[in-house]
């Protein structure tokens, strides 16, 4: 692990977002696995909803700013926030505070927030300097960057270097990984079409990869290009990449001064 | 160009559909990305040079009505006239006005999308007046009867063998003649309409304030026989096209021609300062600049659109948007396409008249990463979909559906009961694959929703902890 001068946070408050907490609780899991092995403790403040970003993309900023502000009350006393997933994270650091532009100290609290807000990946690699994940996880991989990791956020190599990392994965390139999968929240209700079109794009680069599964920071590209694979009758998969991670550390004897409490333990159906 | 921008959704599945037009499309698109690409690693200092040319254009655009003013000044001082058209209506009268008191009948055209704006060519057409297009693109473009659909390259949507077949038509080339010979046949057609016309139109680049200069960026050729070869020049130009300082030129011609077309520069750039002056041998004898509000000042006055002034037309992201790779230009209706358009014809014909084109992006963000003046694209598009919900377009359906989310989104308990109760609701739909009912059938149309995996992250939290003892 990297030396840094600042103390690594021990504790971290969990933003779940919606779509984890709804359809994908195994994200949610595999985020705690993951942070408990690396000896960070996870409250989950179970007052929290939703980030409020599907009311700002569709252009109703009060709504938004209500989600906000909830959002300000459940997180601000929080040392450090994490959620599994560029996209809402991209709306508490990049949308927040300009929401509130007429109410500078209120503007101020929301800077502060965004400051100690990180994605999962960007949480490892750039506050607790994780380079490598142990375990093992065989199989092939292909990354795709969702568009508010890569340029929302500035998320490129982090994830990428933590899979690479894992023995018997192997990270094959995705032709236009850079390339937006379609989703775009609303867009893909509004624009069905355009948007599983685009989504064929990634399919296509995907198939053609070799790669056995797909992997992205957020649950949203995952939704849609996995539905896109299952409705196609693909046998590849897409997979949230800390589920990948959560596997691997799966390998690994228990360390000793983990309470049995403290480690998670993955529900099945 | 007529506006219509109201059928923006079904005009997108007819331009999803149409083969011809995807493959000219993907085309283009890649090759445009791959040379602005090139051009764009050459310079280390690109980065360096987007952040001056961002800051160029706030001086610019902030200090509008000094600079317009101080523009009028420079160029009056030497010798042209300068003109403010408020709107469509009034640039065209501008234009007949001069045409009148020319007696001019026959006009020849270089590219500008201005003209295009306040549909310029229909208006002198309607009033006798003869106009051809000299740009090879904007000529294709008049001879198929139809509007470009590229700001910067008018007829990028017609494949080779369009145009051959086109030119076949009008100018007797083979049918299937190659590039070079077309374009010979279109230039041998175009060189005595230069030299008959009575007046050229141009559009322009930059209008610079301190020198008085009008900067026009070219690689025909045509825009510097335009400007030239006709006794009367006359340009139209956005206001937002005026730069105060001669210093910030030189930098924005960088970022405007690599991001453009992936050259240096283009072949010609005029830079054009008043008509011909005694003991010159050529130039015209007047030159008219007709500079242009069309909604620009309602948009300079709003200090979350005012961004948008700063596009220096391009089309990198055009280039890069997947939207627009997919329909082209014409399908968005109006004048200027891709997210730029998006951005601009919205506060142009209005929002309500154009709310659809705010939701024509997943906001994936590639085009603010290659505007050359690092406007925010994505943000700006938000900021429409914001003031169209302000300004009430918005079906009752969605204001009922958001009004409840902000009931449920500020309430913890609300909001947990509200997600179980979505969970059998969420079974039920998911099992009726071919429900065509609001979201979720539209989202089925060509994916599958996932099954649920079991409870939710928040009952797992809570029996762990329960088990635990923890709480």
């Amino acid at each position: 692990m990297a030396e840094t001068t600042a103390p690594r946070p021990r504790r971290v408050a969990l933003f779940i977002t919606c779509l984890v907490d709804f359809l994908f609780p195994r994200v949610g899991e595999a985020t705690l696995e993951v942070l408990h092995h690396f000896g960070v403790e996870v409250d989950f403040p179970e007052a929290q909803t939703c980030c409020g970003q599907p009311a700002f993309n569709a252009g109703h900023r009060p709504q938004a700013r209500t989600a906000a502000l909830h959002f300000l009350a459940v997180f601000e006393d929080a040392e450090v926030v994490v959620a599994p997933s560029a996209s809402c994270v991209a709306m508490v650091v990049e949308h927040y505070a300009p929401l509130f532009d007429d109410h500078p100290p209120t503007a101020q609290r929301f800077a502060a927030l965004a400051a100690k807000t990180f994605e999962l990946s960007q949480f490892l690699t750039e506050v607790l300097g994780v380079e490598s994940i142990p375990g093992r996880w065989d199989g092939s991989v292909a990354w795709h960057h969702s568009c508010h990791g890569l340029r929302g956020l500035g998320i490129a190599e982090g994830p990428q270097t933590l899979l690479r990392s894992i023995e018997g994965l192997e990270l094959r390139p995705l032709p236009g990984a850079e390339v937006c999968c379609g989703f775009g929240g609303l867009f893909s209700v509004k624009f069905p079409r355009l948007s599983t079109d685009m989504l064929q794009e990634k399919i296509d680069a995907f198939e053609a990869s070799g790669a056995e599964c797909l992997s992205a920071t957020d649950g949203s590209c995952l939704m849609h290009i996995g539905g896109g694979l299952e409705r196609q009758g693909s046998a590849k998969t897409a997979q949230h990449w800390v589920e990948i991670l959560a596997s691997a550390i799966a390998q690994v004897p228990p360390r000793q001064d983990l309470t049995r409490q403290d480690r998670p333990r993955l529900e099945s159906d | 160009m007529d506006i219509n921008t109201r059928d923006f959704p079904a005009r997108a599945r007819q331009a999803l559909g149409d083969g011809a037009l995807r493959r000219a499309l993907a085309t283009s698109n890649k090759s445009f990305r791959h040379s602005r690409d090139q051009a764009v690693a050459e310079i280390p200092e690109w980065q360096a040079l987007r952040t001056y040319g961002q800051q160029a254009k706030k001086r610019a655009v902030d200090a509008l009505p000094t600079a317009l003013n101080a523009f009028r000044d420079r160029f009056t001082a030497r010798g042209g006239q300068v003109h403010f058209a408020e709107d469509a209506a009034d640039a065209c009268a501008r234009v007949r006005a001069i045409l009148e008191r020319h007696g001019a009948r026959r006009i020849v055209k270089s590219k500008s999308m201005v003209t295009e704006e306040v549909r310029l060519n229909q208006d002198l057409e309607n009033h006798g007046y003869e106009v051809i297009e000299s740009d090879l693109g904007e000529y294709i473009v008049q001879l198929a009867e139809e509007a470009p659909s590229h700001i910067l390259a008018p007829a990028i949507h017609k494949s080779r063998q369009d145009i051959a077949e086109l030119l076949h038509r009008h100018l007797g080339t083979a049918p299937d003649a190659d590039i070079p010979t077309m374009t010979r046949a279109a230039r041998v057609a175009l060189r005595q309409r230069f030299l008959d016309a009575d007046v050229g139109i141009s559009g322009g680049n930059f209008a610079v304030a301190e020198t008085g200069t009008l900067v026009i960026v070219e690689n025909e050729g045509n825009a510097r026989l335009t400007t030239t070869l006709p006794k009367v020049h006359i340009a139209l130009v956005g206001i937002e096209k005026v730069l105060p300082r001669r210093r910030d030129l030189a930098p924005l011609l960088r970022l405007l021609c690599r991001s453009a077309t992936g050259q240096q520069l283009g072949s010609y750039i005029s830079f054009i300062g008043g008509p011909r002056r005694s003991g010159e041998s050529d130039g015209p004898e007047e030159v008219h600049v007709i500079l242009l509000d069309g909604g620009r000042l309602d948009l300079w006055h709003d200090p979350k659109g005012r961004e948008a002034l700063h596009c220096i037309r391009c089309g990198a992201c055009l280039n890069v948007c997947p939207v627009y790779e997919r329909i082209g230009g014409h399908a968005y209706g109006w004048v200027y396409p891709g997210p730029i358009g998006s951005v601009i014809t919205p506060r142009f014909v209005g929002l309500g008249e154009a709310k659809d084109l705010a939701h024509a992006s997943s906001l994936c963000g590639r085009c603010d990463e290659v505007c050359p003046v690092k406007i925010p694209l994505h943000k700006l598009l938000l900021e429409n979909r914001a003031q169209s919900v302000e300004q009430g377009h918005v079906d009752a359906g969605a204001g009922l559906v958001v009004g409840g989310f902000a009931r449920l989104v500020g309430s913890p308990k609300l909001w947990r009961w509200a997600l179980a109760l979505a969970r059998p609701l969420y079974r039920l739909l998911r099992r009726t694959p071919v429900t065509r009912w609001g979201a979720l059938g539209a989202w089925q149309a060509g994916r599958t929703l996932p099954s649920l995996e079991g409870p939710s992250f928040r009952q797992r939290w809570r029996r762990r902890h329960a088990r635990g003892g923890g709480r």
